[in-house]
């Protein structure tokens, strides 16, 4: 019974790495021997795929575009949905239950129906193709989404804490900041993760969004397809890489997943 | 948990970030499609009004039907899969030690590759002359081939869909689970409790709140599929796999047909939002009363 209950862990575990190591496996590879045929590992293993990407500016920057416009969109979502979160957990106002089911809709909006008019839009503002442009479109789902995570940090926490600073004298802001955000650190973890994770996993909208500038890495990847071929070898390089960002994070952020939601309303 | 809130005014100017933000990304764009969806253009930005007349159309096309058809099945599929085998593999995950981290690490790994690696990474893993699934399908006997068979493309797109969203509920059922005190559990062995009873009467109804968000997650997410689907099987072969947002974008900038594409967007939107309050109402009665 103990080792079967470590088996199914396991077997998931072993399920996911698979299609990872066919991509690790072939990025290793010559597109000639990945088209010739199967074979289990590299035969002629070579690293002349990641050296054309470090190599190459139009591969190397559309890493540093993604990651700009990911870091900018993270903070903006997370810094502007810590007041929101905490008036929705703290205060009744007027149409505040309206106002939180019309932020999650906004999650649901799909954003093949938004490309074309994002693309006016932003392009009448003479962003189109500019970091920002693609933080600020992604806002659309991950304010909603940050707003919902922080709500149920903060919901957890009881409101003695708020009561005791103000009698004490703390002025809103400072209580807020300086106790308050230590708090619920752990759901800001939770919460800049998925924002990092949802922006970085984007494609539609970020490919609409950028020509040149601001393209990010997927975008890169998909129109190398087209224009020389299948370079199976060098997309499965690049493709490998897109991998490592989200790795780093979630090993900073593993054990706040674990714990974090532990003090969430759950 | 029982925080009463105050009520208070002022709480708007906290909100009001939010709203600006979010609105302007939201509502301007979603005028825009409500403006397509009433008129008819034929190029040269000459735009003439048509009323519902799009609506109609989408609404009678079989076509349109298809494809609803085909994203309420797969949404069924993967919510039915996902959902239980997500809370199954929760339940068996180890409480404390090295292998907590090492877990959750690589589990979480599928959830942070982008959506068209993850469609192109499946699109090769499973080919029958290349790729390993595929490969390895054939030589234990199966005919697959996604590219030519409805059926193995179907097998393909909500296996490729298992792995990369299963996590997200094990990581929130995880997440859920550990915030059960330990009393509960000593609680229940000095009753005698079953396994089962448990996992119904104390594990379950913890898990309510973690549970609703990967619900209504999952099936926003999996009723929104696009880009990983695209580059998975393009909607084929022939239209097996077209489901709903393949088929809007084809519409919308393939044919370039925005009036149709603009309802259609719009009615799609409303689909989602109505199920989506549904869950949200059915899962939340409770808390209610």
């Amino acid at each position: 019974m103990k080792h079967l209950k470590f088996l199914v862990p396991t077997l998931y575990i072993v399920f996911l790495m698979l299609p990872i190591y066919w991509l690790l496996s072939m990025s290793f590879k010559t597109t000639n021997e990945i088209l010739g045929g199967f074979s289990a590992w590299p035969q002629q293993f070579t690293l002349d795929n990641y050296r054309k990407i470090f190599t190459d500016r139009t591969w190397y920057m559309g890493y540093v575009n993604s990651i700009t416009y990911v870091v900018i969109n993270t903070v903006i979502s997370v810094v502007v949905a810590l007041p929101a979160a905490y008036a929705f957990s703290r205060y009744r106002f007027l149409g505040d239950k309206h106002l939180f089911f019309w932020l999650l809709s906004n999650r649901m909006a799909p954003p093949a129906v938004f490309a074309l008019p994002f693309f006016q839009l932003y392009s009448s503002l003479g962003l189109f193709d500019t970091h920002i442009a693609v933080a600020l479109a992604h806002c659309l789902f991950n304010i909603p989404l940050a707003v919902w995570i922080l709500e149920g940090f903060m919901s957890g926490v009881p409101r003695e804490l708020d009561e005791t600073a103000f009698v004490d004298g703390y002025p809103f802001w400072r209580f807020f900041v300086k106790i308050f955000l230590p708090t619920i650190a752990a759901g800001i973890g939770v919460a800049a993760f998925f924002c990092f994770m949802f922006s970085w996993v984007e494609l539609l909208l970020a490919k609409t969004l950028t020509s040149v500038d601001a393209k990010p890495i997927a975008a890169t990847m998909t129109r190398t397809a087209s224009t020389s071929g299948y370079e199976l070898g060098l997309l499965a390089a690049a493709g490998a890489l897109t991998i490592v960002p989200g790795a780093i994070v979630i090993y900073f952020v593993r054990n706040y997943i674990a714990k974090g939601f532990a003090l969430g309303r759950v | 948990m029982a925080t009463t809130k105050v009520p208070n005014q002022k709480a708007w100017w906290l909100v009001l970030p939010v709203v600006l933000l979010v609105a302007f990304n939201a509502v301007i764009p979603l005028m825009a499609v409500v403006n397509y969806s009433v008129q008819e253009t034929f190029g040269n930005n000459e735009f003439f009004f048509e009323g519902v007349r799009w609506f109609q159309q989408v609404m009678q096309s079989a076509r349109f039907r298809e494809s609803l058809l085909r994203q309420l099945m797969f949404t069924a599929i993967v919510l039915a899969i996902q959902l239980p085998l997500g809370v199954a593999i929760a339940l068996a995950m180890p409480r404390k030690g090295i292998g907590v981290s090492i877990c959750l690490v690589l589990m979480a790994m599928p959830l942070l590759i982008p959506y068209n690696v993850v469609g192109a990474m499946w699109n090769i893993f499973a080919l029958p002359d290349i790729g390993l699934m595929g490969w390895g399908l054939n030589r234990l006997g199966l005919d697959f081939n996604y590219t030519r068979q409805p059926v193995s493309a179907w097998v393909t797109l909500v296996a490729m869909d298992i792995w990369h969203w299963t996590s997200l509920v094990v990581l929130l059922t995880y997440a859920g689970l550990s915030a059960i005190p330990d009393a509960f559990y000593q609680a229940a062995r000095i009753d005698g409790a079953s396994k089962w009873a448990i996992f119904r009467f104390i594990q379950l109804p913890k898990l309510k709140h973690v549970l609703l968000i990967a619900v209504l997650l999952r099936f926003m997410d999996s009723f929104m599929i696009y880009t990983e689907a695209v580059v998975l099987t393009g909607g084929g072969p022939g239209n097996a796999t077209t489901v709903l947002s393949i088929d809007l974008v084809k519409i919308a900038l393939g044919q370039f047909d925005l009036g149709p594409a603009a309802s259609m967007s719009l009615i799609y939107f409303l689909i989602i939002l109505l199920l989506s309050w549904l869950f949200y109402t059915v899962m939340t009665r409770h808390d209610e009363s």
